[in-house]
């Protein structure tokens, strides 16, 4: 049986989310914590391949003890089962711990059920990286496809899956083998409205929890902030645009003058061309 | 085949809320449905929980709730246009247990009140629309969601949505209510350091003050503003009738801009920062408003049955009773296996002996009382004012003089005889 594992984030809802002033970092208690939304398709899609080709799907999170409504979110879209690691020990990881902390939870998930295919969010909305994803996919040997933004085919009796990848200047077909790890684009898919028997299996529904201490053969200096070597030195908040000019007038004076403005400062057309 | 429940309560407000938390906790299958992202995200009140009904729900509440400050003065404020008259009772009984009540933000209250409700065993779902009822046979069966698949039946449906309950007014248990039976209030938080909250209102740490305005605050429509203090936050407001705005032609957020800059108020709001803009519909229709409340496999508990004392401000303490009773009545029939309307009327009954009925009944004509003869708000309340002023202020006239000017100014014997039947009919309506 297909057995697809999403690996999922709670994040702060960075679009409403308050800066501190002093430190320019987020005040994480000004916004209410949500399911990242590249996760989201992740979940989605992991599902929809259920529906095509039978099989099950789990989800994956490291988070504080809160985080288990994110796993709840992916329930309502469709998991099957939701695994949730959380410990003091893993606090203040950047994305080399974390990755490690995710893989060597999946490698206990496979215990209980060979995975097929991990799938990830592009990104999360709060750190913007993409690097756990392919972290995972190197420490278990696996090939990483980012940028997926179509799944083609998961063939797991021969082994293989085909996707197409997002390039700046069209898509790429490629051909992989499985196990393998994809991290997804948003257009991928569009999460639907979850149905009443999902929403009402998520109420009810309590994941599995483990700690440091249920994932076996882990090298706790790896953990945490201190298996983190990424150090943040300063962090600003990039400078207000300047400027700017009001056109005013009726509209078609408006218009004459933005042509003026166009065509006398022909670098603003070149800019976005590709 | 869609779950079937023994309860289904719509609505994730003081109402719903107490009602799934009693029903859960007396072994009933129970589900609580929310349209909001989560339980308070979309609920609105001034801020004033009382205790004594929330205490008969989950005794010692109030040490683990999210509550801001218990209440230890309440103050009322006549309103002029650079005056006012205000009357004040505080008192330290109120400063420690048992507490009168308290101030909440609705946001964290109805989340960590609802949370309780789920602890006692209550199924929540969230960010889910009951479209309408499910009937079989002329009894209420179930509701149908906006969800795929969102069929859901039960035994008996708790119509707790709200103050424009869509699904009581689907099953025909009251009309599109009139302008003049709601109000719209539209209320502000305000961010501001807890120690400058105490000094500004005169404070001991942790206590806080409620402050209602009547007259000038509403621009003499009837309602009335509020102003309370929060741990670090204010809540500022004014609610008035939708036909006062309506014949007025003001706008609700113009009311409460008029409001914030009002001199008797703006010192209170100095420095403080808008955190949050919210507006909701206040049922005052009170007794005569009411819909039907019991029907075949339904009940209709707080706001949508119209529960809301306006003359005192009461109405998240009677949502609350009204849930309670609802359960009671719920629990009495599954013992019996019959939900049918005669059954389930002894809610009713209930509801109608308790405070909630007795004051609906009291005050049964005041709003429109009111509402009809506008010079209470209009011109009394500034009259006050001005004869305050004149026997206040030394200025080498006698106070005879003064009484005599007083009596001048509210004007000839035919006025004075209207003033005092108008006192006596607000005394008949109010007794």
């Amino acid at each position: 049986m297909l057995h697809i594992v999403a690996c999922i984030k709670q994040v702060p809802d960075t679009k409403i989310i308050k800066m501190n002033p002093k430190t320019n970092t987020m005040d994480r208690a000004s916004a209410p914590a949500i399911l990242n939304p590249y996760d989201s398709h992740a979940v989605e899609e992991a599902v929809r391949l259920k529906a095509r080709y039978g099989g099950f799907v789990s989800v994956l999170t490291m988070g504080p003890p809160p985080a288990v409504k994110a796993i709840k979110k992916c329930i309502e879209i469709g998991a099957d089962e939701g695994y949730m690691i959380t410990d003091r020990a893993f606090a203040g990881a950047d994305t080399l711990a974390t990755s490690y902390a995710l893989t060597k939870a999946l490698e206990k998930i496979a215990a209980i059920r060979p995975v097929d295919l991990i799938i990830c969010g592009k990104m999360t909305i709060d750190g913007d990286t993409g690097q756990v994803g392919p972290g995972i996919a190197r420490r278990l040997d696996i090939p990483p496809l980012t940028s997926v933004c179509k799944v083609v085919e998961i063939n797991r009796e021969r082994g293989y899956a085909v996707v197409h990848r997002k390039l700046e200047d069209g898509h790429e077909v490629i051909r992989s083998t499985l196990p393998c790890l994809l991290s997804v684009e948003k257009e991928i898919n569009e999460v639907p409205y979850s149905s009443m028997p999902n929403m009402l299996r998520a109420a009810r529904y309590q994941p599995h929890i483990w700690s440091v201490n249920d994932l076996p053969d882990i090298d706790r200096a790896q953990l945490g902030l201190k298996g983190s070597p990424t150090i943040v030195s300063a962090v600003w908040a990039p400078p207000k645009p300047q400027g700017g000019k009001l056109l005013e007038g009726a509209p078609s004076e408006q218009v004459n003058q933005l042509l003026d403005v166009l065509l006398e400062r022909r670098e603003l057309l070149e800019v976005g061309r590709s | 085949m869609p779950e079937k429940f023994d309860a289904i309560v719509v609505g994730a407000g003081p109402a719903g809320i107490a009602c799934a938390y009693e029903l859960a906790k007396a072994g009933v299958n129970v589900l609580l449905l929310e349209r909001g992202e989560y339980p308070g995200s979309k609920n609105v009140m001034g801020g004033v929980l009382y205790r004594q009904m929330m205490e008969e729900i989950i005794p010692g509440f109030h040490k683990g709730a999210p509550v801001e400050r218990p209440i230890v003065e309440q103050r009322f404020m006549m309103m002029d246009k650079t005056s006012a008259v205000t009357f004040s009772y505080k008192g330290l009984e109120w400063a420690e247990e048992p507490y009168n009540n308290f101030t909440v933000l609705r946001a964290k209250f109805d989340q960590w009140f609802a949370q309780k409700a789920v602890d006692q065993g209550a199924l929540l779902v969230c960010e889910t629309v009951a479209l309408e009822c499910l009937i079989e046979g002329g009894k209420v069966v179930g509701v149908r969601t906006d969800r795929p698949d969102g069929d859901l039946h039960a035994d008996v449906v708790v119509l707790a949505d709200g103050v424009n309950s869509l699904l009581a007014k689907s099953l025909g248990f009251h009309k599109e209510f009139r302008p003049d039976e709601v109000a719209l209030a539209t209320m502000e938080i305000l961010k501001l350091d807890g120690k400058t909250i105490e000094d500004r209102f005169n404070l001991e740490a942790g206590q806080g003050c409620t402050i209602e305005l009547f007259g000038d605050a509403t621009k003499g429509i009837l309602g009335t503003g509020f102003l309370y203090t929060n741990k670090d936050t204010l809540s500022i407001g004014v609610g008035t009738l939708l036909s006062g705005l309506i014949k007025h032609k003001i706008k609700p957020y113009e009311l409460l801009e008029y409001v914030k800059t009002h001199p008797m108020i703006r010192p209170y709001l100095q420095g403080a920062e808008p955190q949050e803009y919210l507006a909701h519909l206040i049922p005052e229709g009170g007794y005569r408003s009411m819909p039907k409340v019991v029907g075949d496999g339904v009940l209709v508990v707080g706001d949508a049955a119209q529960l809301v004392n306006a003359i005192h401000r009461e109405g998240s303490n009677m949502a609350m009773t009204s849930g309670r009773l609802a359960a009671q009545t719920i629990v009495a029939a599954k013992a019996r296996g019959d939900y049918s309307e005669a059954s389930l009327d002894s809610y009713r009954q209930k509801l109608m002996d308790s405070f909630v009925g007795q004051d609906l009944k009291k005050y049964k004509d005041a709003t429109h009382h009111f509402d009809k003869f506008p010079q209470y708000f209009e011109e009394y309340i500034p009259m006050m004012n001005r004869a305050a002023s004149t026997m206040l202020t030394v200025d080498g006239a006698s106070k005879r003089e003064k009484q005599k000017k007083i009596w001048r100014d509210i004007g000839p014997a035919k006025r004075k005889f209207k003033i005092a039947r108008d006192l006596y009919r607000a005394w008949k309506v109010m007794k």
